[in-house]
């Protein structure tokens, strides 16, 4: 098996806070597996920096599992990197040549701005979910999880869709900057249980309003969002979300 | 007042461009196959031509058609704005294209543009010379024909060759234009699920490429008939 180590040159986005401006610095990377996990080529870019007494390089990250959708990256013009279906947690190197430059840049949208190098303000998205991305329980006994039969294929699609980790790489693959796919994900996962159903179109005109409001762009169906999900999330949600979004308003 | 959800809501927004984009979709259908008639009879094409002249429903009509346009350029512009400001003032450094997306679906702006300016040169070449010449209460056009003669004026208008160079161009930037829009109109509208998509798609291409097929055809088939 071919192991090589890598040598890489990274185009990072470096910007002190959200007022000043930011740019590019340029750092080669030595001897890099290329089993090495993209985060953690960026972790041995960071040691480095700090041993030659510079400031590492922000970058958001969690889990690095997949799972928890802290992290990010718009990596050769790709949000979460060139791999399909994956998040930049789970992007390894065996995915570039030696000698590659690679450019990482922060996700770039107006509603999710720069707070450091590559760490953007995400918070929009829990505003939308406060605003409606819930279903309430009313307190008391715990009912049998049998007592409310849901058809195979229903439990599948909301399962598909709430499957969003909620990272933004629709937002900011997005030329429009819509947060469609994301809202379309919530909506159609709790649309499609009967649990969901009661408060359906509340929360499709209260989501998409607080969407409005927050300033992500309009959809035009480009369809770039399902193209980068690391989730594989179809833009057939957002069809959904329209048919809830529209009846809502059409019932008013 | 709040204004309605057609203004301030972005899904609202989406299905005005849907419901006027199919409104535009059907007339595009109706006229590729009225100019269809004029490949078989000249009379009968002549008397479609009569039937909407200077008739108060051909009027009626007309006056609708144009809203649609209106609406559809208006909020194509309007929502362009405001998704260059929603997606920020720096841009990425470097972009790829994302597998899957269309390039008409990143581009229906500017292709919905040169749709708009080659409607203005067809406007000039036919409706001046026909409901507009019969509006104004002439009934000879500039040419000297009578305005509802189509079939002359079709035969004069793609006689000549820079004319056909300009036709196709324009019709190549409204089949583009109609690839993403036929099938996103069903989407925006919510009338679109997992199965449908890609059944959707394909709809709207054969669509489209029968719609532009049939007017390319009219206007080469006239030119050729000049050359004989
Ligand atoms: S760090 Fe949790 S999904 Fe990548």
């Amino acid at each position: 098996m071919e192991n090589k180590l890598m040598n890489l040159t990274l185009k990072v986005w470096r910007q002190k806070n959200a007022k000043e401006k930011g740019g590019f610095e340029t750092y080669p990377v030595e001897g890099i597996s290329p089993d090495t996990s993209f985060l953690e080529m960026i972790d041995i870019l960071n040691n480095k920096l700090i041993h030659e007494g510079k400031e590492p390089v922000a970058f958001d990250h969690d889990c690095r599992e997949g799972i928890c959708g802290m992290c990010s990256l718009y990596i050769n013009g790709h949000a979460h990197g060139p791999d399909s279906e994956i998040t930049t947690c789970q992007l390894h190197m065996r995915k570039f040549r030696d000698g590659d430059t690679i450019t990482i840049e922060p996700w770039r949208s107006a509603a999710f701005p720069v707070v450091r190098d590559l760490v953007v303000e995400r918070q929009a998205f829990d505003k939308i979910l406060q605003a409606g991305g819930f279903v309430n329980v009313n307190t008391g006994g715990v009912p049998d999880a049998n007592a409310i039969p849901i058809p195979k294929e229903d439990a599948d699609e909301s399962m598909d869709a709430a499957a969003c980790i909620g990272c933004g790489a629709c937002v900011a693959t997005c030329k429009n900057g819509s947060a469609m796919l994301f809202v379309a994900a919530r909506v159609s996962s709790l649309a499609k249980l009967p649990q969901g159903k009661v408060e359906a179109a509340r929360r499709a005109k209260a989501m998409v309003a607080k969407m409005d409001e927050l300033g992500f762009g309009n959809c035009t169906n480009t369809g770039a969002c399902q193209a980068e999900c690391p989730k594989g999330i179809s833009v057939s949600h957002i069809a959904r979300l329209h048919r809830e979004f529209l009846s809502a308003k059409f019932k008013d | 007042m709040k204004s309605p959800f057609i203004v301030s809501s972005s899904v609202g927004r989406k299905f005005v461009m849907s419901i006027s984009g199919a409104f535009l979709v059907l007339f595009v259908t109706f006229h590729a196959v009225m100019n269809g008639v004029a490949l078989i009879s000249a009379e009968a094409y002549n008397w479609v031509c009569a039937v909407l002249g200077a008739n108060w429903y051909a009027i009626a009509a007309t006056l609708v058609l144009a809203g649609g346009v209106l609406v559809h350029v208006g909020y194509g512009v309007w929502l362009t704005m405001q998704n260059r400001k929603a997606r920020g003032s720096v841009r990425y450094a470097v972009t790829e294209n994302s597998p899957g997306v269309s390039w008409s679906s990143k581009n229906m702006l500017v292709l919905g543009l040169v749709v708009l300016l080659g409607l203005v040169v067809h406007l000039t070449h036919f409706w001046a010379q026909m409901q507009l010449v019969e509006l104004m209460g002439g009934h000879e056009n500039a040419l000297g024909l009578d305005p509802a003669d189509g079939a002359s004026l079709i035969a004069f208008v793609f006689s000549k060759w820079y004319n056909v160079l300009i036709y196709l161009v324009w019709f190549g930037a409204m089949w583009f234009h109609l690839t993403h829009g036929i099938w996103s109109m069903f989407q925006s509208s919510g009338l679109n699920n997992q199965k449908w998509l890609p059944r959707l798609k394909c709809v709207g291409n054969v669509w489209a490429t029968l719609a532009i097929g049939l007017f390319a055809l009219v206007v080469v088939v006239f030119f050729i008939k000049s050359l004989l």
